[in-house]
């Protein structure tokens, strides 16, 4: 914080003055996003473009709703995001567990698969394990799309691995003392006391679910088990030209990551600096 | 002696147990790594020597999958050169920007942390509604882009709909997107220690020399980690052009990753694609293996020897 700790009022100006001209970049799709759900169709097509959308149309959200069963899509997506949640929180806790606090014998080879999974791009291992679940009748359920996260994912055991390393050996040495199993351990003194760090891995792994769409993509052909992501694709490519529309769908596929990110902007920002290195 | 002995035997006990355990809380992981990883390698190879629709089963042919990717293909190298392109301008111009931002945003100053949300937020945007947005803010002519670019007295591209600019749109849309990375630089900032600075104002440094002596080399691995990711990422570019272009016009936005899935799961050429697939592999790790070469030269880490 060296760089701005006297500053005159005028240099504050300019850097307000910087901050907006980049900010209007970013802020304008935004509102653009929501304005251009609200506006008729007329609004939408005329120059010089409408600002600020009157008589504003708020019937396009419930449309957007109903022209495509985006209720429905909403529900299979949380399911998929919650199931995906669990599973990699669980998963993911138990065997950075077994790295950061088991002196065992396959702990080396563990992390070198750990490594290994992270280097290799996703497509190598994407027909294989599309052939897997289609030899299990998978294909065209939601099973292909949360069931994996119940095995761990590299990432995130490095990450929830790095914070258990920062639990003091003092406490689960006296709780081994005491007659405590690992298994009492990791439920009882670890896991409590990594909340912040199991919060930032549910926390992106909902997001991730959520915002996936390679993976709907791949393995929903049914339309009644599209996600939001799946759904809206096949709207715009469908309704292409319903913009009011497809602006009030997207807005809503957007609106419930913006509020997650309110609620819980410290655990955003914890995750980011531990995610970012190490 | 009796007394070292059962301690030797408590603590091979002791490993036994722990041996057990370790492999107990690793079960997920070894059995995921087992079917969701190390049996599709094996499958993978195998499939990219075989002739596979995902019906029949695989048909040992061979490299004429290869053969056919390197002399008969022309969207094979053209899609890549399109992913090149994107690593060659995108990814720079990306991580800049991020890098830029993050500078611009590490400032006392009242407000800050409102622009540091809205700089942030269109990076957790959903992929497919960031798409539509910026199919309809690039739309040739009733788009917010051109308009305001006519404003100015700029008579904007065709964008998408035009194979010199489908590129350069992606990319502009990619910026949008750059707060992921600035938060990382943002979170590195705040971690350079104070008394550097201190001791460059005493030496006299200013603005720009802080930046380039003191700023940037001890965000330089940092760097590297964003271009690590951001080159794996960009490799496999793919949902913005399956959704906006579908790989149009012209192929100018087929990229790897798209020509991938469209013979994977288009044309069920399941054996062509994996093929593909360990191409793709071995380019990105033959970049990724060349910036870490390059590393040694521009990455400063803090409390090495130099």
């Amino acid at each position: 914080m060296a760089l701005a700790s006297k500053k005159s009022p005028v240099r504050a100006g300019l850097s307000h003055l910087i901050l907006i001209g980049f900010g209007l970049f970013f802020a304008l799709p935004f509102y653009w996003l929501l304005t251009t759900a609200l506006k008729t169709d007329d609004q939408i097509f005329r120059i010089p473009p409408v600002w600020i959308p009157s008589p504003a149309v708020w019937e396009n959200f419930p449309r957007a709703l109903t022209y495509v069963p985006f209720g429905r899509y909403t529900w299979n997506t949380l399911q998929i995001c919650v199931l995906s949640v669990v599973g990699t929180v669980l998963s993911c806790a138990l065997v950075a567990y077994s790295l950061a606090k088991v002196p065992w014998r396959g702990r080396n080879w563990v992390f070198y698969s750990l490594l290994a999974t992270m280097i290799l791009p996703g497509q190598v291992t994407m027909i294989p394990t599309f052939t897997i679940f289609k030899a299990l009748g998978w294909i065209g359920t939601s099973l292909p799309l949360w069931v994996p996260s119940f095995f761990g994912s590299a990432f995130n055991i490095f990450l929830l691995r790095q914070f258990f390393l920062t639990i003091p050996a003092e406490l689960s040495d006296a709780a081994r003392i005491d007659g405590c199993s690992d298994a009492t351990i990791f439920w009882r003194i670890v896991m409590p006391l990594s909340k912040p760090a199991l919060a930032t891995v549910g926390l992106f792994t909902f997001i991730g679910s959520w915002n996936d769409f390679l993976g709907p993509l791949l393995y929903l052909n049914d339309e009644r088990a599209y996600t939001l992501s799946m759904g809206l694709q096949r709207f715009v490519s469908q309704h292409g030209a319903e913009w009011s529309l497809l602006m009030a769908a997207s807005t809503v596929m957007t609106v419930p990551i913006i509020i997650l990110f309110f609620f819980a902007q410290r655990t955003f920002i914890q995750g980011i600096s531990t995610t970012g290195m190490k | 002696m009796s007394l070292t002995a059962t301690r030797a035997a408590r603590e091979r006990a002791r490993a036994a147990r722990d041996n057990r355990t370790g492999l107990l809380f690793a079960l997920p992981w070894l059995i995921g790594f087992a079917v969701f990883f190390a049996y599709p390698v094996l499958a993978s190879l195998y499939y990219s020597l075989c002739s596979y629709d995902a019906i029949r089963p695989p048909r040992f042919v061979g490299l004429q999958n290869f053969q056919r990717l390197f002399f008969e293909d022309d969207l094979f190298w053209k899609s890549l050169g399109n992913t090149l392109y994107m690593v060659a301008f995108g990814l720079p111009v990306g991580l800049i920007a991020a890098l830029a931002i993050a500078l611009l945003l590490h400032q006392k100053l009242r407000g800050i942390a409102f622009y540091r949300t809205l700089f942030y937020l269109p990076s957790i945007t959903p992929v497919v509604a960031t798409s539509i947005l910026w199919l309809w803010l690039l739309n040739p002519e009733i788009g917010l882009i051109n308009v305001a670019l006519a404003k100015l007295g700029i008579s904007g591209p065709a964008w998408l709909t035009d194979p010199a600019w489908a590129k350069p749109a992606l990319i502009l849309m990619g910026l949008w997107g750059a707060g992921g990375g600035m938060v990382i630089y943002l979170a590195a900032l705040q971690d350079i220690p104070e008394s550097l600075y201190e001791a460059a104002s005493l030496d006299g440094a200013r603005g720009p020399t802080v930046l380039f002596r003191i700023t940037l080399p001890m965000l330089t691995p940092v760097i590297l980690f964003n271009l690590i990711m951001g080159l794996i990422g960009t490799f496999q570019y793919f949902t913005q052009a399956y959704v906006m272009t579908s790989g149009g016009p012209q192929d100018s936005t087929t990229f790897y990753a798209l020509h991938l899935f469209n013979q994977a799961f288009l044309d069920f050429r399941m054996g062509y694609a994996s093929a593909m697939a360990w191409v793709l592999f071995l380019i990105t790790l033959a970049c990724a293996l060349l910036v870490f070469k390059t590393s040694a030269r521009w990455v400063y880490y803090a409390g090495e020897e130099r």
